[in-house]
């Protein structure tokens, strides 16, 4: 019974100090000196900030690198020969049965060969002089379906597009070009003094053909940058290919989400017998995965030496705070205020600081800086930098957030009201 | 209703122990006006605060309305400042972001009164105190008379059964310490217990009793007569 009495009192206590602490918070907060409030609500939105943006920057890099290879490259769902086969057979039917599929958008198929630039003999004076030459892999397209596919002529960067009557005009990747690609390495071969317009040797299947650059592509992924793009009629008799067979097959879906689906009803249909099914995510190259994770890493720990300057800013703020009111403390203590009391204000007076910073920082967050990064992604070398803030990741920072600052509010309020009542009323 | 015994209080210091109080014996019957008095240095303002429970003595005993304070823990000890005592500070000790309502209120809140109650009883009390005008003013909107009817206001809303009032005119000029002398003789008609810490003989001409303080020890207990 007395226990229940001694518990009762206790919660009372308890109830009381938090009424005193919500009224003496609300009345510092109310008066205290705005400039004072804005400048810390200004420094605890760019503590969340630097917790939320800088990881996701790092993650969006190689986000902007797998939206890349998805938009650019495989699209949503891409079909390719099993390792064995050189080609997929009964191509056309597997085409028609894409482009029939419910949830399809526009359909492009690929003829890919393994292929070689060569330049500079126009003007070499000696027979065995050495050319420029790079290798790569010439592919042939239909320049309509490409284009809706994977948005290709968005990419050249010089020059035009392909039009499907063109004859002995290709598009080169960025890759192949040492105007793009600036770096000498043994294992490494590009063409300097080729631009648009310049006449190149294409040399695939045993054949050399002179052919005029009509544009350059720059897409920052390797797989497109290191090709050579002509229409497919124009490949197609270089390579002899009749039976119009292709090596890949890219389909974008009208919503991305339904790859799974399209994928299932391919393979129902029979086509994974034949040639490899993937989805953009299983599409997506290893190391992409591998480098992604790094830097999910490396943004947490960024965000956790974020996290330890946060709090530290929040503590030398209210340990300030608490300091030069340290008498008016003991005032409260003489005059019958509990520990407790003063404690949970200083603790509620963090916590305001904390909330209002984050959700300012929120607001800037999620109303500016992520929409605009995606419109105006960040120019990487080998990335269009997008910001990455999951809710549920943005959420849980603000939890950390929050709970540090609970915790670098409670113990300079702590150390302050430990003090002796009457040392703080007599500013000994 | 305050029983001190043998009262000493040593402050140790780089320079040695200095003894603030002697072994000093006395006794506060309830309702009296009582005025501890001496010279800057002598220890008054040390006894009040072994009093009032804001220090703890190095020895003897002090029985407030029965009960050893010298017993209680240090949450115990707050709790029966909150709820027994009222403490009026030399420099007013009023809280800077809360207007002269809400300084009375604090204790009262404190008490378990909702904000309501507190507001009226607050209120009451800094009417009585004569800043039925001021109720909303910030301290820094105050004079320091003014500043110090907060204080007692604050001191008396919640009927404490002592007031302790530490050279409560110190800061004031003399109209001003007459005006606040006429409140403490007022509470002190309606039978409210004081003790107040004071250098000027002739507030301390108004107490019912004064002890003078010398070096640590009474050296003087007079009890004034009234007319």
């Amino acid at each position: 019974m007395r226990n229940g009495t001694n518990h009762k009192s206790r919660l009372q206590t308890f109830i009381t100090s938090l009424r005193v602490g919500v009224f003496l918070a609300r009345k510092d907060i109310l008066r205290a000196n705005i400039w004072t409030t804005l400048l810390i609500v200004f420094v605890m939105t760019l503590t969340f900030l630097n917790l939320v943006v800088i990881g996701g920057i790092l993650v969006g890099l190689i986000e902007g690198s797998v939206s890349a290879v998805r938009d650019r490259y495989s699209s949503d769902v891409i079909i390719s020969p099993f390792n064995q086969k050189s080609y997929i057979e009964g191509s056309p039917r597997i085409v028609s049965m894409a482009r029939g599929l419910p949830w399809t958008q526009s359909v492009t198929a690929r003829y890919i060969e393994a292929g070689r630039i060569e330049s500079g003999y126009q003007t070499r004076t000696r027979l065995n002089d050495l050319l420029d030459r790079a290798g790569g892999l010439v592919v042939g397209i239909n320049p309509a379906e490409e284009d809706a596919v994977t948005g290709l002529s968005h990419l050249i960067v010089e020059g035009a597009y392909l039009a499907p009557d063109d004859v002995d005009q290709i598009i080169i990747g960025a890759n192949l070009l040492f105007q793009y690609t600036p770096i000498v390495s043994p294992g490494l071969q590009t063409l300097k003094d080729v631009g648009v317009g310049s006449k190149v040797r294409l040399a695939l299947n045993g054949i050399r053909r002179e052919v005029t650059v009509k544009g350059i592509i720059k897409s920052k992924v390797g797989e497109v940058d290191q090709r050579i793009f002509m229409p497919e009629r124009e490949l197609r008799a270089l390579i002899g290919r009749a039976d119009y067979n292709v090596d890949e097959i890219a389909i974008k879906l009208k919503d991305r989400a339904l790859a799974d689906e399209a994928k299932q009803a391919l393979t129902r249909e029979g086509v994974g017998e034949v040639a490899r099914i993937q989805t953009s995510e299983e599409a997506q190259p290893k190391f992409l995965n591998d480098v992604k994770a790094t830097f999910a890493i490396l943004g947490d720990i960024v965000g956790s030496i974020g996290l330890i300057v946060a709090s530290i800013t929040i503590f030398i703020i209210i340990f300030v705070n608490a300091i030069t009111r340290r008498k008016f403390i003991g005032i409260l203590k003489g005059i019958g205020v509990s520990s407790a009391a003063i404690e949970v204000s200083y603790i509620l007076q963090s916590l305001f600081y904390a909330v209002i910073g984050t959700g300012i920082g929120l607001l800037i967050l999620y109303g500016f800086l992520q929409p605009y990064i995606a419109r105006h992604p960040l120019n990487f070398p080998f990335s269009d930098g997008i910001l990455v803030a999951t809710l549920g990741g943005t959420m849980l920072r603000v939890l950390i957030l929050l709970v540090a600052t609970v915790v670098a509010g409670y113990i300079p309020a702590k150390i302050v009201v430990r003090q002796n009542t009457l040392d703080a009323i007599l500013g000994r | 209703m305050i029983t001190v015994h043998n009262l000493v209080k040593t402050y140790s210091s780089a320079a040695g122990d200095v003894r603030a109080l002697k072994g000093v014996s006395f006794e506060v019957a309830r309702g009296e006006f009582f005025a501890i008095t001496g010279r800057s240095g002598s220890g008054k303002s040390t006894l009040l605060y072994q009093l009032g429970l804001l220090d703890n003595p190095t020895a003897g005993r002090i029985h407030i309305d029965g009960v050893n304070i010298l017993e209680l823990s240090p949450q115990e000890r707050t709790a029966f400042r909150l709820h027994e005592l009222g403490y009026i500070f030399q420099d007013y000790a009023v809280l800077p972001l809360l207007t002269a309502t809400e300084n009375v209120m604090v204790p009262l809140l404190m008490q378990g009164l909702s904000a309501e109650e507190a507001g009226i009883k607050a209120r009451a009390a800094l009417e009585a105190v004569g800043l039925a005008g001021q109720l909303h003013n910030l301290p820094s909107q105050l004079s320091g008379g003014e500043q110090q009817r907060v204080s007692i206001a604050r001191a008396i809303a919640h009927a404490p059964k002592i007031i302790f009032a530490d050279e409560p005119t110190a800061n004031l000029d003399s109209e001003t310490s007459r005006a606040v002398l006429e409140v403490f003789l007022a509470l002190h008609r309606q039978g409210q217990t004081m003790v107040m810490v004071t250098h000027e003989d002739e507030y301390a001409a108004l107490a019912d009793r004064v002890i003078t303080l010398s070096d640590g020890e009474i050296a003087a207990d007079v009890r004034n007569k009234k007319e």
